[in-house]
């Protein structure tokens, strides 16, 4: 791979998010999944290309993780164009199940582990 | 926050396990026999801000690097899907496991018997964590040499974990290691 190459993957997703190097909200983890609104909110702002691509990607539930490797982007970049999306209402983000170290969920273990005997 | 309760249409419910464990020791294999996708990468840049300088060594001389993630996902339920994530191999990366390891519901650590050591860091971190994991010998070439009992007395391993023999290749070993854990879960939560 050429140096160009290598500077041109760091430049790229700079460029794509505007400048903005941070999410704007903290809503997304690599396994909350999003969904495109449809139909989508009227007067909803003509995005990026980018934007487009993720909402074809999202037209069923997608995890976070997934869209990334999907668009060949990092994590990081594709967060920050899932908080414009959250922000126009395009999109709806379901947090990952909630897991805590000192009170096991019995019932989503048991479910998992049904999952699992199916396979 | 908007937007999270309300019309996720049929989004699923979603938890993850972690797959860990030394440089090379089978990790994205496991992911991938087990997926019903084939495994997918993400790149991510590591953001050095915030980390402690020992956490930097070896690598301050390089300007930015990335870390790859491997997962793979298993449909459990009609609303319940698993995501699998292989971390990354390379030691001093062992700190990017901290945001990974959030809302994990347990991790399996792959040893290679040949070269146990590898595999240390990753059992040190999940235990001085309180995550659960079991810790599973991927038989290179199907030779499993130490029976389980002996692998976690030389890993000193407490008795809650359990410890089992797999072939990373095989879709009904790499499951039967999810299910360990699983099962090794819910014996804790039923105490
Ligand atoms: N013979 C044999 N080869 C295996 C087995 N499991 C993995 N391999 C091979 O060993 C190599 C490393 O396996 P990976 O699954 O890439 O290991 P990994 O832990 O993901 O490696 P890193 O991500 O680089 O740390 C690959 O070439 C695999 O094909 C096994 O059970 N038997
Ligand atoms: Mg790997």
């Amino acid at each position: 791979m050429s140096e160009g190459d290598a500077q041109g993957r760091l430049v790229r997703p700079f460029a794509l998010t505007g400048g903005r190097t941070r999410p704007s909200r903290a809503d997304f983890t690599l396994i909350t999944t999003v969904t495109a609104v449809d139909p989508p909110p009227e007067r909803a702002p003509r995005g990026q290309p980018e934007h487009a691509r993720i909402l074809r990607l999202c037209a069923r539930p997608v995890a976070v993780a997934e869209l990334a490797a999907l668009l060949d982007l990092p994590v990081s970049v594709v967060v920050i164009l899932l908080s414009d999306l959250l922000e126009a209402g395009r999109i709806t983000a379901r947090a990952p199940h909630p897991v805590s170290r000192t009170v096991a969920d019995l019932d989503l273990l048991k479910k998992v582990r049904e999952g699992l005997g199916r396979l | 926050m908007a937007g999270s309760e309300t019309a996720a249409g049929a989004a699923p419910d979603v938890v993850k396990i972690l797959v860990a464990g030394g440089f090379g020791v089978g990790k994205t294999t496991l992911v991938g026999s087990v997926s019903e996708i084939a495994p997918l990468r993400t790149e991510e840049p590591l953001t050095l801000a915030g980390l402690d300088v020992d956490d930097l060594a070896g690598i301050e001389e390089k300007r930015s690097t990335t870390v790859a993630l491997d997962f793979g996902r298993i449909t459990v339920g009609d609303d319940l899907v698993l995501y699998l994530f292989g971390t990354p191999g390379q030691q001093r990366f062992w700190f990017m496991w901290n945001d990974l390891a959030i809302g994990a519901l347990g991790a399996v650590v792959l040893l290679d018997v040949r070269r146990p050591q590898s595999s240390f860091a990753a059992i040190d971190f999940f235990e001085r964590r309180g995550i659960p994991f079991v810790v599973a010998a991927n038989g290179f070439h199907g030779e499993h040499p130490y029976p389980p009992e002996e692998i976690r007395e030389a890993l000193a391993l407490p008795d809650e974990v359990r410890v089992l023999l797999c072939d990373a290749r095989e879709r009904t070993s790499s499951r039967d290691v999810l299910i360990a854990l699983v099962d090794q879960l819910i014996a804790a939560a039923a105490e």
